[in-house]
């Protein structure tokens, strides 16, 4: 309890003493000023403050944090706080803490109104919006000085990249696109069934997978793996200071940075999404012919005359675009990262988010666009 | 007197690659003991293993007796619980705020409540000379104030040892200065015991009480002592090139 580490006394006219004593660590928590602060209260004359301490005085920040606020206090009331009876490292400390320190000059840090906030959000994202469209500039000027061979290319960096969105996701995009196959199937069967048309499931699924599954799949899968990849890798070029240090070199980020990304996609997409066709036939077939007992020549006979030429053609239509929206989408958000840790995380989540955002739109624009123009 | 930490023949390595042998060196309460070497010749690894991050390949890291190597996951815990570190670049949680840096040591090892630990944040803080920026971002303060906010991380708890991982790095003159003069005031004022990994001269000559010279070449410590000794009394031409500044022979 409080009297055995404060003790008052009042011997002297006008002064209090304090005589501290016990455990004033901050493993046994630590003590308010509250007691000190109505001993004065109903000794108004009090102008000065003595303190002693006992020999089997323990002590930390604890009592330091406690001698401060005491001390602060005691400012406002005008009455001196005499140190000189403390341990002397407890003098130094508190010394330290009252030292008038050079102010360092810091921005306002001031809490905006809920209305200011909107309106900052609100700007915020104009202000994206732009950026997102100067950014597209910037990546069709540096195409346009990579066609006439004016950009600075580098052919290993690309190579690179190619093989990261490539060889490194096709496990994920076999596995994905095999179960969707089989998926449809399955889900297709039981409909069809009714009918005995079972035999058109190979007509669904391939289609299906086709003309834009695949494609959407792929793009799902390549904006989760590959856009994050790239954002981070960006977020942290420009937490480290090497985007600048490109610019300062007079290579333009965009260049050297988006250009082979963007072109790596754009090259990958069509092919995975190729193989993801295949692989979702292939689950299609499995299903059909191992559980619904389809004869396998006939399933595979009917896939080959449903799909069309062109229905291949607007599946890769689909992937070359979400190739540049992931590409576009992984690479924007790591430039314009924060140069911090959680600018980094934030610029992922956002690659991604927008990734599949842009793929959804642009699925339901190039299907709407197909359906005018009757393919 | 029973040294505060204690180094025992410590091989230090990554995989077959051996960076240090043998280092064995002893340091007691109130030294600000410097570890000092050129670029790359395991200052940083040799940290690594007194604070826990790294296990040596050979060796004793001994706190108060105690070898922490040897320790289970409580006892080395309750070890780690006695120093403070301040890390080269700061490392301050960037998602959390000044106040809440130096406070969460606080929740987590104390019983304070959330007022309490306020003021016991602080306390610290305006021992580091930023009273009053407790609500500001790591982002948003300069580096020379995320140096000192870190530090005020690093003496949250009272520790008995504070470790400096290149305190004066990316500081100016002026900056270096005044941290060189905190760790001196803490030091005296905590009384804690202090190790600085360093190779800052400045700092060194201007803190330093007893030091240790690891040796590129050699793999081992080539010098111990006060820093001024060392600079008066040495005759190795390594530690005499590196303390004076001196250009190495035949460049």
């Amino acid at each position: 309890m409080l009297p055995e580490k404060l003790v008052f006394d009042y011997s002297i006219p006008k002064t209090l003493l304090i005589k501290l004593s016990g455990d004033w660590q901050i493993s046994a928590g630590l003590l308010s000023t509250d007691e000190v602060t109505s001993q004065l209260n109903s000794h108004p004359d009090i102008v000065q403050i003595n303190i002693s301490v006992s020999q089997d005085l323990k002590w930390d920040s604890g009592l330091i944090t406690f001698l401060l606020k005491l001390i602060r206090e005691c400012e406002h009331k005008k009455i001196n706080v005499a140190r000189e009876g403390l341990p002397q490292e407890a003098q130094k400390l508190l010394s330290l803490a009252l030292k008038v320190h050079e102010k360092d000059i810091l921005s306002p840090n001031v809490r905006e109104s809920f209305l200011e906030r909107t309106g900052e959000k609100v700007l915020q994202i104009i202000e994206g919006l732009r950026s997102g469209l100067y950014f597209l500039g910037d990546i069709s000027v540096s195409f346009g000085r990579l066609i006439t061979g004016k950009s600075y290319f580098r052919w290993d960096d690309f190579m690179l990249i190619v093989q990261r969105c490539g060889v490194e996701t096709l496990l994920l995009v076999s596995l994905i696109s095999l179960l969707v196959g089989m998926i449809l199937a399955f889900v297709g069967s039981i409909q069809l069934k009714v009918f005995g048309a079972q035999i058109f499931i190979s007509d669904m699924v391939g289609i299906a997978m086709v003309r834009v599954l695949s494609a959407v799949m792929t793009g799902i899968i390549v904006s989760g793996r590959i856009g994050a990849s790239f954002a981070a890798e960006l977020g942290m070029m420009q937490a480290n200071e090497e985007i600048d240090a490109l610019k300062t070199l007079g290579v333009s980020p965009v260049e050297f940075l988006v250009i082979p990304r963007i072109l790596a996609l754009v090259i990958m997409m069509p092919i995975l999404t190729i193989y993801a066709d295949l692989m979702g036939v292939l689950g299609g077939f499995i299903i059909s012919a191992g559980m619904l007992n389809l004869n396998p020549v006939e399933y595979l006979n009917h896939t080959q005359n449903a799909i069309k030429l062109s229905y291949v053609w607007v599946g890769l239509i689909h992937s070359i675009v979400f190739g540049v929206i992931v590409a576009v989408a992984g690479c924007l958000r790591g430039i314009e990262c924060e140069r911090n840790a959680a600018g980094v995380g934030i610029a992922t989540t956002s690659a991604v988010v927008t990734g599949i955002t842009g793929i959804v739109i642009a699925t339901a624009i190039i299907t709407y666009i197909c359906q005018f123009l009757g393919v | 007197m029973q040294p505060v930490l204690e180094v025992r023949d410590l091989d230090l390595g990554y995989d077959d690659y051996v960076v240090m042998r043998n280092l064995s060196f002893s340091v007691n309460k109130g030294d600000i003991f410097i570890v000092m070497g050129v670029n790359g010749c395991g200052k940083s690894t040799l940290l690594k293993s007194l604070i826990g991050l790294r296990m040596p390949t050979k060796g004793k890291v001994l706190y108060y007796g105690k070898s922490f190597w040897d320790e289970d996951e409580t006892g080395q815990k309750n070890i780690m619980r006695r120093f403070g570190v301040l890390y080269q670049g700061g490392a301050l949680w960037s998602s959390l705020t000044v106040g809440e840096n130096v406070a969460l040591p606080l929740q987590l090892y104390t019983k304070l409540s959330c007022q309490q630990i306020q003021e016991v944040v602080a306390l610290k803080l305006s021992l580091v000379g930023l009273e009053g920026c407790e609500d500001y971002f790591p982002s948003g303060i300069s580096g020379g104030m995320r140096k000192r906010a870190s530090l005020a991380r690093a003496i949250a708890l009272d520790p008995d040892i504070i470790f400096f991982d290149e305190p004066s790095s990316g500081l100016d003159p002026i900056n270096a200065r005044k941290l060189d003069d905190l760790i001196l005031e803490l030091r005296d004022g905590l009384g804690a015991t202090v190790v600085v990994i360093t190779h800052e001269l400045a700092s060194i000559f201007a803190v330093g009480n007893n030091s240790v010279f690891l040796d590129t070449e050699s793999k081992a410590i080539i010098a111990t002592g006060d820093p001024k000794a060392l600079l008066a009394n040495s005759k190795d031409p390594r530690v005499i090139q590196f303390l004076t500044r001196a250009r190495a022979q035949g460049a």
